[in-house]
């Protein structure tokens, strides 16, 4: 079953004349018009789709919270900043078939009530600015875009805006601040953004798959979308499966597929490189908890663990991890987690904004430490602080970043601590290069 | 409305933040304020240290918010219960907080400007441990010159944002702001732009630490050797109404009058702040009111105040009664060993 990626590999989908071919443009006719706004946002909240972008939060309600006072104009920006590690599906989705994301912008500032939408691309990916800004001059002199859309008498600008390069301008309201052409540093919430956002006007921030999946919910129905998936989480998803499977790449996938037959299956994944044995998955981008293979192929409950948002959160943080933005990190018995740790600290570190005490600190003391456990350095209590850091970040920070930075940290340390207390214990063994603590009795030890 | 901080209850206009509300009741019970500063807009919400546990959102909703909230920035509602110092967890995140501040603090009291009227310490002090678990080097910054009258020490800086919204709100065009991000993130002019207009100086005053001091003044003398007094000019660009920092008969120091949360009641001036230096310039109106928990008030006024005849008469005393008491078969000729 695939939604987003159904003609992805059709030579040309990148120009409107082949993309309209396939049947593309179809949604913001039908939708422009046979159907009023609140008839489209009607059909997005049947779909029950969640947010793409890692926090999965309903769509359809997202939508009915924007505030909408008469004679201020109202705002769609599209999140298209992907930085996480692990994720890479938005853009390969807007390199590969432009045209599909600027449908479903149509469609979707039709239904909020926009007239000026914004679609903000991370800034390393310029190329793919280039092929949106393209397919925008397109749509353009079609008449899909601009005044009096198709003459329905609805308008719509439709503006590309590169980002300078910072995986804080991910979260909505820092991406809001970066759009306004100000540092992007994340507000402090409240106010929403769905009551002031962007120019202090009501906005609406998707992600890149979120919005691009609703032109085809308006062509089939929000009731059919709803009959892909399992209970709460319905229709596809993109998943960017990377690491150490035979068969990296984006997978488009119906939700409630098994994890096993995600990795395992000859369709998706194709298992493991030869040879080597399945350690642990990363399953929602680097600011998920890791977990290791006997857990998230199997629930604690020993049931088996499906690619949906509850069952992957089956077990809260314990036992369990996220969907989040789909970004299937794979491990084999190879990897050293105390190494990984230290890669995403790394990240996080470098990421912070700088802006609230707890994350900015906090960051760099963990980096820290890690980097002295990794190097032979470390010291016993250097496993208890930290798990404390990690606490004492998580929670108090005005953005989630804080959060994206202490999972991994506590849920690495949680699930294999061995593997660290080895790294202090035996510094000289622990330093050489490709050196990996095996556990004794687990499933991935050789 | 009606709000309820640790179990004290108090009748409020609505739009009141949990942070007036606390500072309303008094001062034992306001949150500390690092970022926060009432007379600039948009101010707060970031250094974290005034988290406080809100047990009921509402009387409508009476459920607890799940995460500890920014006093500084959240508006009460309507029956709202907030737990400040009766709250472990607030408390313990607090400890966390200076924790944080102080990772790359250099801790150079000893020979801070600041020291004695130090946002940062008197947190510390209230909050903090006095053990650190850090074994890491601390991120360093050089000291640079932030126009002719400012000095920056970027090592202090906690990055509050202040001095960055006092330039946007009571200087006519900033020039300096927050450049890189994360723990390197620094205080900094643009390129070749030095901060240099009549209200420039304010942001000085609203640094909570000794990240911006003023160079007139800079390792003089310590705050609490200095005698404030409250003085007055006639001055076109602004109030004139300012507090003298005396030693002796010498004004070492002019700054805006502070309320008791430390905050300005009134921006003065450059030329108030760093020219007007001596007595003669000044309409002197009395001595400054210090809270008598301040270290500056120390050593001043009243009773507790340390003259030099003071030592001696207290040495004298003690003297005498170490004298009453003591052993003096010391003193009784030694008997001769054989």
């Amino acid at each position: 079953m695939k939604i987003l990626t159904e003609h992805i590999d059709v030579q040309g989908i990148e120009t409107i004349d082949v993309f309209r071919k396939k049947g593309g443009y179809s949604a913001v006719e039908k939708a422009l018009k046979t159907m009023t706004p609140d008839e489209v946002t009607e059909e997005v909240k049947k779909s029950g789709i969640r947010g793409r972008g890692g926090a999965g939060f309903p769509m359809g309600m997202k939508w009915s919270f924007l505030a909408k006072p008469e004679g201020v104009p109202r705002y769609l920006v599209c999140n298209a900043d992907e930085s996480e590690p692990g994720t890479f599906k938005d853009h390969y989705l807007m390199m590969k078939s432009p045209h599909t994301l600027i449908e479903g912008m149509i469609v979707s500032s039709y239904a909020l009530g926009a007239n000026t939408s914004y679609i903000y691309v991370r800034g390393e990916l310029m190329y793919v600015v280039n092929i949106l800004e393209k397919a925008i001059q397109e749509a353009y002199d079609k008449g899909l875009l601009g005044k009096n859309i198709l003459g329905s008498g609805y308008d719509l600008d439709l503006f590309v805006q590169p980002g300078g390069g910072a995986y804080i301008c991910g979260e909505e309201t820092a991406l809001l601040e970066s759009l306004e052409g100000k540092r992007g540093n994340p507000r402090n919430k409240p106010p929403f953004p769905a009551v002031k956002g962007l120019w202090q006007c009501p906005t609406v921030v998707n992600n890149v798959e979120s919005i691009a999946a609703t032109s085809w919910i308006i062509n089939n129905g929000g009731d059919e979308y709803a009959k892909i998936g399992i209970g709460r989480s319905t229709g596809t998803k993109l998943i960017s499966a990377s690491g150490h499977v035979r068969k990296p790449g984006v997978y488009e996938i119906p939700l409630g597929i098994t994890v096993e037959d995600f990795i395992f299956a000859d369709e998706w994944c194709g298992g493991i490189r030869d040879g080597h044995k399945l350690k642990a998955v990363v399953a929602g981008g680097s600011s998920v908890p890791i977990l290791p293979a006997e857990l998230i192929l199997k629930t604690v409950n020993g049931e088996n663990r499906l690619m949906t948002y509850e069952s992957l959160s089956d077990g809260g943080f314990i036992t369990g991890t996220m969907l989040g933005s789909g970004g299937f990190v794979v491990m084999d018995e190879t990897t050293c987690i105390v190494h990984n740790t230290l890669t995403f600290g790394r990240f996080y570190h470098h990421e912070s904004c700088g802006q609230c005490s707890p994350c900015r600190e906090g960051t760099g003391w963990m980096d820290k430490v890690l980097y002295r456990i990794e190097h032979g350095k470390g010291r016993q209590e250097d496993i208890d602080l930290l798990v404390d850091v990690a606490k004492k970040i998580e929670g108090n920070t005005i953005c989630p970043l804080g959060e994206a930075a202490s999972w991994p940290v506590a849920a690495a340390i949680r699930h294999f601590r061995d593997e660290f207390e080895w790294h202090i214990k035996h510094p000289e063994k622990a330093t050489q290069k490709g050196a990996v603590f095996m556990r004794e009795g687990a499933s991935w030890s050789l | 409305m009606k709000v309820t901080i640790d179990n004290i209850t108090v009748d409020v206009a609505p739009g009141t933040t949990i942070m007036q509300a606390a500072r309303q009741i008094g001062p034992h019970i306001a949150p500390p304020a690092m970022c926060y500063y009432e007379p600039l807009k948009a101010s707060g919400g970031k250094c974290r240290g005034c988290l406080v546990k809100v047990t009921a959102g509402s009387e409508k909703d009476p459920r607890p918010m799940p995460k500890l909230v920014p006093a500084c920035i959240t508006q009460i509602q309507e029956g709202m219960v907030v737990e400040n110092t009766i709250n472990e967890q607030v408390l313990e995140v607090r400890k966390g907080i200076v924790e944080f501040l102080l990772l790359n603090h250099p801790l150079d009291c000893p020979i801070c400007d600041q020291a004695g009227e130090c946002d940062l310490q008197n947190f510390t002090f209230e909050h903090g441990v006095s053990k650190t678990r850090t074994v890491e080097e601390r991120n360093t910054f050089d000291p640079v010159d932030l126009g002719p009258n400012i000095k920056l020490n970027m090592n202090r800086c906690i990055l509050c944002y202040r001095c960055v919204y006092t330039a946007d709100q009571i200087t006519d065009g900033r020039v300096h702001g927050v450049m890189n991000r994360g723990d390197h993130a620094e205080i900094s002019t643009y390129i070749e732009k030095a901060i240099d207009n009549d209200f420039s100086g304010n942001i000085i005053d609203v640094c909570p630490v000794g990240a911006l001091t003023d160079k007139t003044y800079r390792f003089k003398s310590r705050v609490w050797f200095s005698k404030p007094v409250d003085a007055s000019c006639d001055c076109g660009k602004c109030s004139g109404k300012v507090t003298l920092w005396y030693r002796g008969d010498e004004v070492i120091r002019v700054t805006a009058r502070k309320n008791e949360w430390g905050e300005v009641k009134e921006f003065i001036c450059n030329t108030c702040r760093f020219e007007r230096k001596k007595t003669s310039d000044w309409t002197i109106e009395g001595p400054s009111k210090v809270p008598h928990n301040s270290v500056i008030s120390a050593n001043k006024y009243g009773a507790n105040k340390i003259t030099p005849a003071f030592p001696l008469k207290q040495a004298a005393e003690q003297y005498k009664k170490i004298d009453d008491n003591r052993d003096r078969s010391f003193l009784a000729p030694q008997k001769q060993l054989n």
